[in-house]
């Protein structure tokens, strides 16, 4: 029999389900992107990153990277790239399935879920971006000593004669949403505690 | 001494006052705003394409409107030492004629492919006068996709004209001569007995724009000297300019016009095209080449026809007209409604607007006066229109904007004249720098013209640019004609000789533009998508070179093996797919021109070495940060030597033994 202490709060409930459909979204469109200027790239360049893979002028940018001994940026060496899409299907599901089941115990699993998610994905970012900025060839024809160029994890950083923007895409959007109503399920979810 | 004062102060005025009465200059003639109209910002981009025919150059050169600035030179009928383009074996075949590889020819006119009477900036047509060819060029890629030789013709100067939808390209002989099918080792003075006229009619494939020749008309020998297409009221009609109806074979200049009149023939083409399908004609063997080039397999592939489908225009029924023009008519015009026909005879006071209903009128009620070689001449009145009275000297050519009116090139008094279709009434005239030949309206010989510019394109050039010595280049003016006034906006010089041009809007051709050539598509002979895949290869004194080249290397950049009396063909592949990243390639002391590959591409490029040593080769054309760097050696031996052939780049570069 359902009581009240672990069923949830009516809003909490529908932002829960709403949080796990729009998780869906990211499976279908580009989750972050890195945009790319340049004096000589009036056209720009930029990079997506997807679920399960990478769009955007990846060849381009591997070849220039070339001079300064980045490596080549290739899909096979991301092993999220496999695990990623079921991650997001299983929030997507989980979330869905709180709404639907009622259960605050659930809804408290998949907020944690979701942050370990989070911080993890964060983290493994922040060293890729680390090592590929500074996991230089020591062979690479343009040379400048200490200089780095890791990119920006969120953010304008100026590598070089490029300009990079990281942001989030569509999909990046929708999870960001996504988190929005899990924090503000969690308030309401306390508040109701209270009460 | 009062009296001498006088006198002198009276001489003095007198002088002073004539001297202040020369004429307006050309800085004069110019209104203060007219750097605004042509100023394009650093940035932004021109609003029109002129597509302008390079005459004695033999290519075809874009420039921007309303800048006047020079985008581009394309090769199509000259060898392009630049690009390699009639140097690299890909491309020279695209030169190849029934007379043998010609490597320069003479492009006087240009056609943009239309639908409906309109532009639809789907192909270039160039003609060539000297070996008479037809070129066809890709606006995707601004290159020469076809070109077909035109047999029984010479000086292909009534070409190419293209019907309303791009049905045919036409292309009429400017000289008269022996059809091949007879015995040409004849006394010129034969002439009127034994040459033959031809105007040629290619088929264009409407989808891929292939072209073939559907059928020529066999003519009496006269000159044909433009044409243009008929549109709305009179589609399906072709109307021909001609002269030397007095069938002179020497000294033109005076035996060519002293007739009162040469004519306008006017061809219905839509009729005789059925009866070709009916099966009417005969084939006639003659020799000519067809070169087609092929974006996906980037190189060219050469035939020699040898048979043609002739009628004889005198055999065919209600189908060829003439109609009397005074005097060597140049152009024969179309105005955009399609009922009104101008011609302008160069050596002619006036000019005579027909009628093009009133012609359907004449040929109904048989108001012929006689016939000129079995084709029925109509009476003079009976299809006029009317004439401009009094226009200028030397009238040349005529286009239309979209309100009516008419602008006449006068190549003698130096100026373009507008006048009013329907009224014959001129409306203005503004001096050209000097003897324009041709002018352009943009869009001005379609049903619906764009208007809006006017270029003269003009035969001497004197002092209107710095000197450059004796040989100057050809002037050009831009005038705005949205007013009732034309204003002369900007003067600029241009290249070879410009005899026409097709004024594009951008928006019509840039969205559809091509930045690389996708690897993936490249079906070359001897292409090599992948560094790893790279080789020499020896076959008894040929030796193929297979390379890639991908900023900043040459794969193999090394390559030892070589021999004195080998022929070396280079198959060179820029693995590149960005935007505007060509690379160049030339070998030290090659009797040729080095290639421009473009992204995607394959070039094949043939080197003999002419001595023993090493030799070295690299990227011409600067590609990146790198581009120093990007070279290689080669290490040629003497003939008959054993040394191994090796190549490789960096740890794969052949080590001493």
């Amino acid at each position: 029999m359902k009581t009240a202490k672990t069923s949830l709060h009516p809003i909490t409930r529908i932002v829960v389900g709403i949080a796990g459909a729009v998780m869906f979204i990211a499976l279908f469109v580009p989750i972050w992107q890195i945009q790319l200027t340049a004096p000589q790239y009036p056209e720009g360049l930029e990079l997506f990153i997807h679920a399960d893979k990478l769009s955007g002028d990846v060849q381009i940018i591997n070849g220039l990277n070339n001079y300064i001994g980045m490596k080549e940026i290739n899909e096979k060496d991301f092993i999220e790239f496999s695990v990623l899409p079921y991650i997001i299907v299983a929030l997507g599901l989980i979330g869905l399935l709180t709404a639907a089941v009622n259960r605050r115990g659930l809804y408290l699993f998949w907020v944690i879920f979701f942050a370990l998610f989070g911080i993890v994905t964060i983290i493994r970012f922040y060293l890729w971006l680390y090592d590929y900025g500074h996991n230089l060839d020591p062979t690479a024809p343009i040379q400048v000593p200490g200089m780095s160029y890791q990119p920006p994890m969120l953010g304008y950083k100026q590598l070089l004669n490029f300009g990079a923007y990281s942001i989030p895409a569509i999909g990046g959007w929708a999870m960001f949403a996504a988190v929005g109503l899990a924090i503000w399920g969690l308030i309401l979810e306390f508040k109701f505690k209270k009460k | 001494m009062k009296n001498n004062l006088i006198k002198a102060t009276l001489a003095f005025s007198v002088i002073a006052f004539f001297g202040a009465c020369k004429p307006k200059t050309a800085s004069d003639a110019v209104t203060g705003n007219a750097a605004q109209k042509v100023y394009v910002a650093p940035g932004e981009h021109d609003e029109f394409y002129s597509f302008t025919s390079g005459g004695f150059s033999g290519q075809v050169s874009v420039y921007g409107i309303p800048s006047g600035r020079l985008l581009k030179v394309l090769p199509v009928f000259s060898q392009d030492p630049e690009t390699g383009y009639g140097y690299g074996e890909d491309t020279k075949p695209m030169l190849n004629t029934s007379h043998g590889f010609v490597p320069w020819g003479d492009q006087h006119h240009l056609a943009v492919s239309q639908t409906n009477g309109e532009y639809d900036g789907r192909w270039l047509f160039a003609n060539e006068n000297n070996t008479p060819r037809v070129a066809r060029l890709d606006l995707t890629t601004f290159t020469t996709t076809e070109i077909i030789e035109i047999p029984n013709s010479a000086g292909n100067h009534s070409s190419p004209f293209v019907t309303d939808n791009t049905e045919y390209v036409v292309a009429g002989t400017r000289f008269s001569v022996p059809f091949e099918d007879v015995n040409g080792d004849i006394p010129i003075s034969t002439y009127a007995e034994n040459f033959s006229g031809a105007i040629t009619f290619i088929k264009v494939d409407p989808e891929t724009g292939k072209m073939g020749i559907d059928f020529q008309l066999k003519t009496p020998p006269v000159n044909y000297d433009l044409s243009r297409t008929g549109k709305g009221a009179s589609s399906g009609w072709f109307f021909f300019s001609t002269y030397n109806t007095e069938k002179a074979h020497t000294l033109l200049e005076v035996n060519a016009s002293q007739n009162d009149k040469d004519f306008i023939l006017a061809v219905n083409w839509k009729k005789i095209s059925e009866m070709v399908k009916e099966g009417k004609g005969r084939k006639v063997k003659a020799k000519y080449a067809h070169n087609v080039y092929d974006h996906n397999s980037h190189s060219a592939t050469s035939t020699i026809l040898d048979e043609v489908h002739v009628l004889d225009i005198e055999d065919l029924e209600g189908v060829a007209y003439y109609i009397p023009c005074p005097k060597s008519p140049h152009g024969a015009d179309v105005d955009p409604s399609g009922e009104y026909i101008v011609g302008s005879g160069k050596l002619a006071s006036l000019i005579p607007v027909f009628s093009f209903s009133k012609m359907m009128k004449a040929i109904e009620e048989k108001k012929f006066d006689g016939d000129f070689d079995g084709i029925p001449v109509l009476n003079y009145e009976t299809v006029l229109h009317g004439e401009v009275q009094k226009p200028g000297l030397g009238p040349l050519h005529t286009e239309f904007d979209a309100n009516g009116n008419a602008y006449t090139s006068f190549f003698v008094s130096s100026e373009v004249v507008k006048w009013n279709v329907k009224t014959l009434e001129v409306v203005d005239r503004q001096p050209t720098y000097y003897s324009t030949g041709h002018l352009t309206v943009a869009g001005g010989n379609t049903k619906n013209p764009y208007g809006k510019y006017l270029v003269a394109w003009n035969k001497i050039t004197k002092d209107r640019y710095l000197p450059t010595g004796p040989e100057l280049a050809q002037s050009a003016q831009l005038f705005d004609i949205t007013g009732e006034k034309m204003e002369l906006l900007l003067d600029f010089p241009t290249i070879g000789e410009p005899h026409y041009a097709q004024i594009v809007p951008a928006s019509l051709i840039v969205d559809k533009q091509k930045r690389i050539y996708d690897i993936n598509a490249n079906t070359h002979k001897h292409v090599v998508k992948n560094e790893d895949d790279t080789r020499v290869v020896r076959n008894g004194n040929r030796v193929d070179v297979y390379m890639t080249l991908i900023r900043t290397h040459i794969t193999p950049d090394n390559i030892e093996g070589i021999r004195m009396g080998d022929e070396v063909y280079f198959h060179i592949t820029n693995l590149e797919q960005d935007w505007d990243l060509p690379h160049g390639f030339a070998v030290m002391g090659n009797n040729n021109s080095e290639v421009l590959i473009l992204p995607g591409e394959t070039r094949t490029m043939k080197w003999v070495p002419t001595k023993v040593g090493i030799i070295p080769m690299y990227c011409t054309d600067f590609c990146s940060a790198l581009h120093q760097e990007m070279q290689g050696y080669i290490r040629v031996s003497p003939a008959g030597s054993n040394t191994p052939l090796r190549y490789g780049t960096g740890d794969k570069a052949p080590k001493a033994e």
